[in-house]
Order: C-alpha cells, then sequence, then structure tokens
C-alpha cells in the first residue's frame, strides 16, 4: 500500500545514538562532512573513518543497511575514481597512452575522492537514519531560530516542511486514484514520443492540483479553528531539552573535528 | 443565556464578478433563531445546501453573521477579540477525517490544540493522555494518522479538540466520508462525551439514525428553520419530512408504510424495539 511508505529512512532501533536531541546530530553531520575537507592525507582519512565506524556502531544500525545507500552513487563514485586516476598527473608516472596517464598522485588523488564520498553519504544517512523526520524538524527549528530575528519565517517553514511530510503519502494515493480513473476512461501513458507521454500527464496533473488546493483550504480551516495563530505563544508537548549526554556529544564531536584537522594536517603520510 | 443562543442569524455569500462588483447574493442562513442549552445533545438536519455547515462555521467565528447576532457561551461571536476563546470553547470536526490531521503522529496531533493555547508541556502531556483514553485511542497514539481508519482518524480529531478542554463541540457531518463501522465507532463516542462529560454537542448530519437519541432536533431547509423538537416529534412527520428530501430511519418509515396501510401503530417510531413492543401489542388485543 502505498499509505505505508515512510518517508526518510529511519530505522527503527534503540541506541544512543538514537536518543540524542536532534540538534546535537544536525551539528555533527555538518562537523562531519565539513571535516572531511580540512586534510589531505591518508593520517586523516583514518581517523574520520574509525570516528564513523565507532558511530555506526553505537548505532545499532546494521552496516549492510548502510552500505545498501550507497548504491545511487555508485555511477558518480566509478566516474570521478576513474577521471582522477587517469587524468591527473602529479607524482612519478608510471604508465602512459597518449592523453591517459597514471600518476602515484592520480592514484592517490583517486582514492581520497573515493574515500571523501563514501564517508560523505556514509556520514549524513548516519543521521537520517536514526533521527525520525520530525524530530529532525523539530530539530531544525530550533537551531535555526535565530535567524527569526533577521525575519527568517523559521516557525512556519519548520511547519510546511511537517505538512508536506504528514501530506505526502495522501497525494501519492490521490495520484494513483487519478492515474486509474485516467486509465479507465482510455488514457495512456505508456506509448508515444516523450512529448506524447508528458501531454499524456495533464489530466493527471490538473487533478491533483485542484485536490491538493481544496485539502490545502480544509487544513487552513481546520488548524484556525484549532487556535492555531503562528508560532508566536505556543508551547510543545515535547520540547527538545539538552541533557548531560547532549553535551558530552557536543564535546566529542568537536574534541574529533580539531583532532582530524590536527592529526591529518601535522602527521602528513 | 444557554450555551449558543441566536438572534435573526443571516449568512450572506457575496458572489463578484472580476472588477468586485456584486454579481449575486445567496443567503445561506436566513433568519435562525437557536436555543441550546448546556449539556444538551442537539442535531441539526438537512439536505445538502440548506445552510447546516455555514451555520457550524458561524458557531466557530470562521465566518461572521451578515445580520443578526450569535453567542456561544455568552461571547458574541462578531467581536474580534473573543474569536481564539470561541474557538476554544466550541471546537470543531469537520468532515474529511484527513484535511484535519495536522501532525505526523498520533498524541502529536492531539497535542496541536493546546500547543497552540499555550499550555504548559507538562499539562499538554496529561490533557494528551486523558482525551485520547477518552476516545479510545490511546494505543495508537505513537501511529502515523495515515495508517488508521476513517473512524479511528475522526476519532483522533475529537480527542484533538477534547485537549482544548471545550464546553461544546461541533460536529460538521463527521461521518459523511465513513463506512458503517467508522460511523457507530464517532457516534458512540460522541454520544458518551456528551454523557459522561457533560459536553454539549451540536451534531450535522444528513443521516437520520444518527439523531435518533438527540435530546433536540432541528430541520434546516433553505437557510431557514423548519422543524424543532424532539426525535419523536420530528419523525412522526413522515410526510413532511419526505417533502424536505430527507429519509427517516427505515423502522419509523416501515411504521408508518404499515399505518397508511390500515394497522393501528402509533406515531413516531424509532427503534426496533419500539416497533416490536408496538406489533406485540396489536398481536394481544387481536387475539383477546
Amino acid at each position: 500500500m502505498i499509505r505505508d511508505i515512510t518517508i526518510g529512512q529511519y530505522y527503527s532501533v534503540k541506541s544512543p545514538i538514537h536518543a540524542l536531541d536532534p540538534r546535537v546530530k544536525l551539528v555533527a553531520t555538518i562537523l562531519y562532512v565539513v571535516s572531511l575537507f580540512c586534510f589531505q592525507s591518508f593520517s586523516g582519512y583514518v581517523a574520520a573513518i574509525l570516528f564513523l565506524g565507532m558511530m555506526i556502531h553505537l548505532s545499532n544500525v546494521p552496516f549492510t543497511y548502510m552500505v545498501r545507500g550507497l548504491k545511487p552513487i555508485a555511477v558518480i563514485l566509478g566516474i570521478t575514481v576513474f577521471f582522477n586516476l587517469f587524468f591527473s598527473s602529479s607524482g612519478q608516472i608510471l604508465w602512459s597512452w597518449g592523453p591517459i596517464v597514471l600518476s602515484t598522485g592520480g592514484i592517490r588523488k583517486a582514492l581520497f575522492m573515493a574515500f571523501r564520498l563514501v564517508l560523505l553519504i556514509l556520514g549524513s544517512s548516519l543521521m537520517t537514519l536514526t533521527t525520525t523526520p520530525n524530530q529532525l524538524t523539530d530539530g531544525m527549528e530550533r537551531l535555526l531560530a535565530p535567524l527569526n530575528k533577521i525575519k527568517v519565517p523559521v516557525h512556519e517553514i519548520a511547519m510546511m516542511m511537517s505538512i508536506a511530510l504528514r501530506f505526502i503519502p495522501i497525494l501519492l494515493e490521490e495520484t494513483d486514484k487519478i492515474m486509474k480513473a485516467q486509465l479507465a476512461r482510455g488514457a495512456d501513458f505508456e506509448t508515444g514520443t516523450i512529448i506524447k507521454r508528458a501531454k499524456g500527464m495533464i489530466p493527471i496533473i490538473v487533478p491533483l492540483f485542484i485536490a491538493a488546493f481544496r485539502r490545502a483550504n480544509d487544513l487552513a480551516m481546520a488548524m484556525e479553528a484549532r487556535c492555531y495563530r503562528g508560532g508566536e505563544g505556543r508551547t510543545k508537548m515535547k520540547p527538545l531539552k539538552y541533557t548531560r549526554k547532549d553535551w558530552i556529544s557536543y564535546a566529542l564531536i568537536w574534541g574529533y573535528f580539531v583532532c582530524v584537522i590536527v592529526v591529518g594536517n601535522v602527521l602528513y603520510i | 443565556m444557554g450555551m449558543i443562543q441566536s438572534d435573526n442569524l443571516v449568512y450572506e455569500y457575496i458572489r463578484r464578478n472580476e472588477e468586485g462588483e456584486v454579481e449575486g447574493i445567496k443567503r445561506a442562513v436566513d433568519g435562525v433563531e437557536l436555543s441550546i442549552k448546556k449539556g444538551d445533545f442537539v442535531a441539526i438536519l438537512g439536505h445538502n445546501g440548506s445552510g447546516k455547515s455555514t451555520l457550524a462555521k458561524m458557531l466557530n467565528a470562521i465566518l461572521y453573521p451578515s445580520e443578526g447576532a450569535l453567542w456561544v457561551d455568552g461571547m458574541d461571536t462578531s467581536k474580534e477579540e473573543n474569536l481564539w476563546e470561541i474557538r476554544q470553547t466550541a471546537g470543531m470536526v469537520f468532515q474529511n477525517p484527513d484535511n484535519q490531521l495536522v501532525a505526523n503522529v498520533v498524541e502529536e496531533d492531539v497535542a496541536f490544540g493546546p500547543e497552540n493555547l499555550g499550555v504548559e508541556s507538562s499539562q499538554i502531556l496529561k490533557r494528551v493522555e486523558t482525551s485520547l483514553k477518552k476516545v479510545g485511542m490511546w494505543k495508537f497514539r505513537h501511529r502515523s494518522p495515515n495508517h488508521l481508519s476513517g473512524g479511528q482518524k475522526q476519532r483522533v480529531a475529537i480527542a484533538g479538540i477534547m485537549a482544548m478542554k471545550p464546553k461544546c463541540i461541533i460536529l460538521d457531518e463527521p461521518t459523511a466520508m465513513l463506512d458503517p463501522n467508522g460511523r457507530k465507532e464517532v457516534i458512540d463516542t460522541i454520544k458518551e462525551l456528551n454523557r459522561k462529560e457533560n459536553i454539549t454537542v451540536l451534531l450535522i448530519t444528513h443521516y437520520m439514525e444518527e439523531v435518533v437519541d438527540a435530546d433536540q432536533v432541528i430541520v434546516m431547509d433553505q437557510g431557514k428553520v423548519v422543524m424543532e423538537g424532539t426525535p419523536k416529534e420530528i419523525f412522526s412527520q413522515v410526510p413532511k419530512l419526505q417533502k424536505l428530501r430527507l429519509t427517516v430511519p427505515q423502522v419509523t418509515q416501515l411504521a408508518y408504510e404499515l399505518k397508511l396501510a390500515g394497522m393501528p401503530l402509533p406515531d413516531g417510531i424509532l427503534t426496533r424495539r419500539e416497533f416490536v413492543e408496538a406489533v406485540e401489542r396489536i398481536c394481544h388485543v387481536n387475539h383477546t
């Protein structure tokens, strides 16, 4: 059933990482991603891999499950490695054939690129695997709250995100229903040129949009009837609160950040 | 003054053309006088376009009266400073269960109302628990509304209103999109809240079966109140109801037809049991 789809890729188990405040995880992910761009040495990558390995182990998410997230980037990974391997010449040249050059510098660069990409994806999917979309929107709302001062509607953006999350499955189901209804009337979505097929989508998109607007209207009325009047004066049932483990995690991630930069640049291998 | 009181209430939909000139006026509600006591279960019946939904929206201050006045718990709905208090006093449940749930998790949705009111966090948790228990949805609190049936979603919507501690609940055709099971679930929940929590209920519907237990029934047609009384008084006027294109409950219809055919049955039979008892009485008389 379409209604059963999960948005995001939350992996529901209990772990210390799951229990962390979403804000900590957001900040940690950003710091981790930034850290990957702060060094150009094997020692740095060893530190980054060790750190992420520890976090994955702590998160109780099976490693095979995480690796599955790499599939969509396999092609990009391949292309990046290929070009770095054969089209950059630095260091000792090992083999060359016309414009194609295999050099020690190239191998080094290709390896770094591959590691960096894989760690980027694994690092950010660790966050989405251990945090529900709701927590993420909550965390983002709180983290971005200072932007309210420069008139960025942070609460509204967070509200829109969570409403979007709620209505994606409903609209998907509706699309399915409309498609079936049009098929029953003899619509053809599968054959013909691309242009013809694109035109065939119009009878789906128009009713879908009308239905979406109607829903939006209904929802707005229902929200107003329940006294919704924006973020001001609003309280939360479960407000995000930092506990000791969150502060410790902040210390850890900043510690890692400093370490990896120092190790990656001083211990240059 | 009662829970809901109105005086010559009028609402006009004004249709304008592109230049903003008035093209036509439609009176959706026309001179309605309401008087609903605290703790009553009142049903408003009416065919499509009879103005019953417009009336409901006015009770929640979503629409303001064009003429006349409307008071909810003594507050004038046309005054803007009363707006939020009215919406808290008279909660509203809408027809489409999907389009009134805001959050992705049942308990979060129930908390939405109190959160908007600025209730303290610990209090919200308590309110969510009691109201979900009242509608029997406590064990679904961590589920997504998308995984619930229509009847369950409507019960969550009712819990969401209950969490705002209203004195009155207005339900605008809450069962129109539900299957018979869901309909029963929702109606039973409403009746229980009315009985146990002494909450004033205003049920707008076109299903006659749902209004049999009401304290008062109001029938609307073309914006006007055309009939008013207890269910018994209303349903004993079958021909008049048929003229208003409303179908009476099946048993009432059967009793009415049998009476027309010459059986000496009383007027206004509402339930199967009443019908059986009445028929038994006739048989008994015939035997002796």
